[in-house]
C-alpha cells in the first residue's frame, strides 16, 4: 500500500535556477509592473526632473544652458510681473473657487429635485465640461469681443448701459471675464459630483429631521452639509488644483494682458519660456507652483480624512 | 398623549390606487397594530398619518385637529423608521437631542430629557458613540429614544424589529410593550409580522390589498376571523382549509371524508364550504378519522405533525408526543366548537 502510495505521488522534477526566479512572487510583481513604470517614467518623472533641473540652468531655446543656482529664483524674486502673476493666479482660483461651490450646489440641489425631463437637464449641464476648452475659449472670445459682444448688445437693449464694455481690454473687467468664463466651465464637475453624493444620502434622514421639526433650510445645514462634506473636500481639492494650473483658457482670451492683469502663474512661465526663449526661467516658475499645489494637496489629504463619525463598524 | 381617526382614507400614487377607504379609531393611549402582508399599504398609511404622504380622499384627525393638510412638525408625532434613519454625523445624544434643539429648549431642559430617556432605554453609556459604532439593537433604541425625548402626542412605528436577529427581536417587543404601559402615549405599530401583533397589539389591524380585513383585539381576530384572508394571515402555524359541503350537519370533505361541526347555520346546508381547522385544535382519538402521517417535527413542547387527510395535507399540532413512523396511521378528530366555517365563494365566515 505505502509503496504504490508512494509510487503514485508526481515525481519531484528538477527546477532550474530561471524558472525558480521566473516564479517568486516578487520578481513576478515587478516584472508585471516594468512597463506601467516605464511609462510613468517617461511622460512623468523625466519630463518632470526635466523642468526642476532646467530652473536651475540659464537655458535658452537654441542653447544649451549652464548650471547657475538659484540666480533665476533671485531674478524673479525682484521681478514685479512675476508677482503679480502670483497674485492673479490666487485671486482667480480663490474667487472662481468659491463661485463654482456655490453655483455648483445651488444647480445639484436643484437637479436632486423631482424635475420634468430631469435626464436631459442632466446631460445639458455636462456640456460645458465636455467641449474642449479651446473651443469653448473660442466661443467666449465672441461673447467677451470688444464691438461685437452677445452680453453688450443685450445689455444695450435692456438699455442697463450706453456704449460698449471693454470685456477683455480692461485690466478689472477682464479679471473679471476670465473668471466667469472659468467658473462657467467648472460648474458642472462640480455639480455632477456633488448630486453624486446628493444621491447617496437616504431619503428617510430627510424624513426624520422633517418630523424633528427641521424646515427645509434647518436640513440643508444639519443633514445635506455635513452628510455632503467628504464630496465637498474631494470635489473642491480637484477643483483648486485644476484653476491654480488653469492655462488653455486664459491663453486663449487674452494672453495675459492686459497690461498682465490676467497673467497666471502658468501663463506667465509659457510665455517666457517659449516665446520669449528664456527656458529656464520659465521652467523656475513652474517650479515656483510645485509648493502651493503641495499646499494644496496636504489640505485636502487633512480635509480627506474620514470623518469621525465614518469610522468604525459596518452598516 | 392623544386619539387618532381615520375615516374613509384613501391614497393614489399617480393613477394607482393604493389604498382603497380605511377608517380606523384609535383611541387615546391605544396601542395599535396594523398588520398584512407586504405591499398591502401599512407603510403608505402610517406615513399619511406623520404627514410624510399627502391624503388623496378622506380625512386624518389627531386629538380632534384634521390633520390632512397639516405639516409633519405641527402633528406632534415622532416615527421611528425601519432603518432607524439615525443622524451619521451625531452622537446618540445628539440624536436624541435635535429636535429639541431645532426648538430652542433650553440646554439644562435638553440635558434632564435626554438622560431620563437614556436611562429607560439603557442608553446612558453610549451617549457619546456615533450611529456607526452601535450595534443593531442599539441603534434601534436610539432610534426609540429619539421618539421618547419628543414627548409627543402619537408614536408611529413602521417596522422597527425587522432588521434584528430573532432573538433580540423577542426581547425588544417585550421592552417596546413595557415602555408603552410606562408612557401610555397612543401608538400605531406596522408590521407583517402577525406574532409581533399577536402579542404586543391592544387591537389589531388586518390590512390586506389597501383594505382594513378586520380590527378587533388579538383573541377576537384569532376566535372569531370575519374571512379566509384573516383567517390564515392569524395564528401561527396558519389554519387549514379544506373544501367540501356541509350535509346534515356535518362537513364532507371533497373525498368524502365526514368531519364533525359543532353547529352548522342552517343556511349553510348543501352550499361549498370551506372547513377551517387550526393546527392546534385537533386531537388524538381512537374514534377519530384516519389520517397518514407524512412528516413529524417535535419541537420539545409540542410536536408538529402534517399528516394526510385523503389528497390533502394537514398540519397538526400535539401537546403530547407521538412516537410513529412517517407513513403510519394515526386517528385524529377536530375539536368541532373550534372549528370555522367560511363560504366558499365569497370567503366570508358563515355564523352559526
Ligand atoms: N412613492 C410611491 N410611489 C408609487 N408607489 C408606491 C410608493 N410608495 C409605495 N408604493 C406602492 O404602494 C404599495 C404599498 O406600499 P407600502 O405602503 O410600502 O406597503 P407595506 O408597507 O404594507 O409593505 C406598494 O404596492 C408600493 O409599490
Ligand atoms: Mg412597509
Amino acid at each position: 500500500m505505502a509503496t504504490t502510495a508512494a509510487l503514485s505521488r508526481p515525481a519531484p522534477r528538477e527546477t532550474t535556477l530561471a524558472e525558480r526566479i521566473l516564479q517568486d512572487r516578487n520578481v513576478l510583481g515587478i516584472l508585471f509592473m516594468l512597463p506601467a513604470a516605464a511609462f510613468l517614467f517617461l511622460f512623468l518623472t523625466y519630463p518632470l526632473g526635466l523642468g526642476v533641473y532646467l530652473g536651475f540652468t540659464d537655458t535658452r531655446i537654441g542653447r544649451a544652458g549652464v548650471w547657475v543656482g538659484f540666480e533665476n529664483y533671485e531674478s524673479l524674486w525682484g521681478d514685479s510681473v512675476f508677482w503679480l502673476s502670483v497674485f492673479n493666479t490666487f485671486l482667480y482660483t480663490f474667487v472662481a473657487s468659491i463661485l463654482k461651490f456655490m453655483l455648483g450646489l445651488w444647480l445639484a440641489l436643484l437637479l436632486n429635485e423631482h424635475l420634468p425631463f430631469k435626464a436631459l437637464i442632466r446631460a445639458i449641464v455636462l456640456l460645458p465640461w465636455v467641449v474642449p476648452t479651446v473651443l469653448s475659449a473660442i466661443a467666449f472670445w465672441w461673447i467677451f469681443d470688444a464691438q461685437f459682444s452677445i452680453v453688450t448688445w443685450s445689455l444695450q437693449k435692456l438699455g442697463l448701459v450706453q456704449g460698449s464694455i471693454n470685456w477683455l481690454g480692461d485690466p478689472q473687467i477682464a479679471r473679471a471675464s476670465v473668471i466667469a468664463a472659468n467658473v462657467w466651465r467648472g460648474i458642472p464637475f462640480v455639480a455632477i459630483t456633488l448630486l453624486a453624493g446628493l444621491q447617496t444620502i437616504p431619503p428617510s434622514l430627510h424624513e426624520a429631521a422633517t418630523l424633528d421639526g427641521a424646515t427645509s433650510w434647518q436640513r440643508f445645514w444639519h443633514i445635506t452639509l455635513p452628510m455632503l462634506s467628504p464630496i465637498i473636500a474631494v470635489v473642491m481639492t480637484f477643483s483648486v488644483l485644476f484653476t491654480f494650473t488653469d492655462f488653455q483658457l486664459i491663453y486663449v482670451l487674452t494672453r495675459g494682458g492686459p497690461l498682465n492683469a490676467t497673467h497666471l502663474m502658468a501663463t506667465l512661465s509659457f510665455q517666457r519660456a517659449i516665446p520669449g526663449g528664456q527656458l529656464g526661467e520659465g521652467a523656475a516658475i513652474a517650479v515656483a507652483m510645485v509648493p502651493f499645489l503641495l499646499g494644496a494637496i496636504m489640505f485636502s489629504y487633512f480635509g480627506l480624512q474620514r470623518r469621525r463619525w465614518q469610522q468604525g463598524g459596518q452598516d | 398623549m392623544a386619539a387618532v381617526e381615520i375615516r374613509d382614507v384613501r391614497k393614489s400614487f399617480g393613477a394607482t390606487p393604493i389604498i382603497h377607504g380605511v377608517s380606523i379609531d384609535i383611541r387615546d393611549g391605544e396601542f395599535v397594530i396594523l398588520v398584512g402582508p407586504s405591499g398591502c399599504g401599512k407603510s403608505t398609511l402610517l406615513r399619511m398619518i406623520a404627514g410624510l404622504e399627502n391624503v388623496t380622499g378622506g380625512e386624518i384627525r389627531i386629538a380632534d385637529r384634521v390633520v390632512n393638510n397639516m405639516p409633519p412638525k405641527e402633528r406632534d408625532i415622532a416615527m421611528v423608521f425601519q432603518n432607524y434613519a439615525l443622524y451619521p454625523h451625531m452622537t446618540v445624544a445628539d440624536n436624541m437631542a435635535f429636535s429639541m434643539k431645532l426648538r430652542g429648549a433650553p440646554q439644562a431642559e435638553i440635558e434632564t430629557r435626554v438622560s431620563k430617556a437614556a436611562g429607560i432605554l439603557g442608553l446612558t453609556q453610549l451617549l457619546d458613540r456615533f450611529p456607526r459604532q452601535l450595534s443593531g439593537g442599539q441603534r434601534q433604541r436610539v432610534a426609540m429614544g429619539r421618539a421618547i425625548v419628543r414627548d409627543p402626542q402619537v408614536f408611529l412605528f413602521d417596522e422597527p424589529l425587522s432588521n434584528l436577529d430573532a432573538k433580540l427581536r423577542v426581547a425588544m417587543r417585550t421592552e417596546i410593550k413595557e415602555l408603552h404601559q410606562r408612557l401610555k402615549t397612543t401608538t400605531v405599530y406596522v408590521t407583517h409580522d402577525q406574532i409581533e401583533a399577536m402579542t404586543m397589539a391592544d387591537k389589531i389591524v388586518v390590512m390586506h390589498d389597501g383594505i382594513v380585513e378586520q380590527m378587533g383585539s388579538p383573541l377576537d381576530l384569532y376566535d372569531r376571523p370575519d374571512n379566509v384572508f384573516v383567517a390564515g394571515f392569524i395564528g401561527s402555524p396558519s389554519m387549514n382549509f379544506i373544501t367540501g359541503r356541509v350535509e346534515n350537519g356535518a362537513f364532507v370533505t371533497g373525498d368524502g371524508i365526514r368531519l364533525p361541526l359543532g353547529g352548522a347555520p342552517a343556511a349553510a346546508e348543501g352550499r361549498p364550504v370551506i372547513y377551517g381547522l387550526r393546527p392546534e385544535h385537533v386531537s388524538l382519538d381512537d374514534n377519530g378519522v384516519p389520517v397518514e402521517v407524512v412528516v413529524i417535527e417535535p419541537t420539545g413542547s409540542e410536536t408538529q405533525v402534517v399528516v394526510k387527510l385523503g389528497a390533502q395535507e394537514l398540519v397538526t399540532v400535539f401537546r403530547e408526543r407521538i412516537g410513529v413512523q412517517p407513513g403510519a396511521q394515526i386517528r385524529i378528530s377536530p375539536n368541532p366548537a373550534l372549528v370555522h366555517l367560511f363560504d366558499e365563494a365569497t370567503g366570508k365566515r358563515l355564523v352559526a
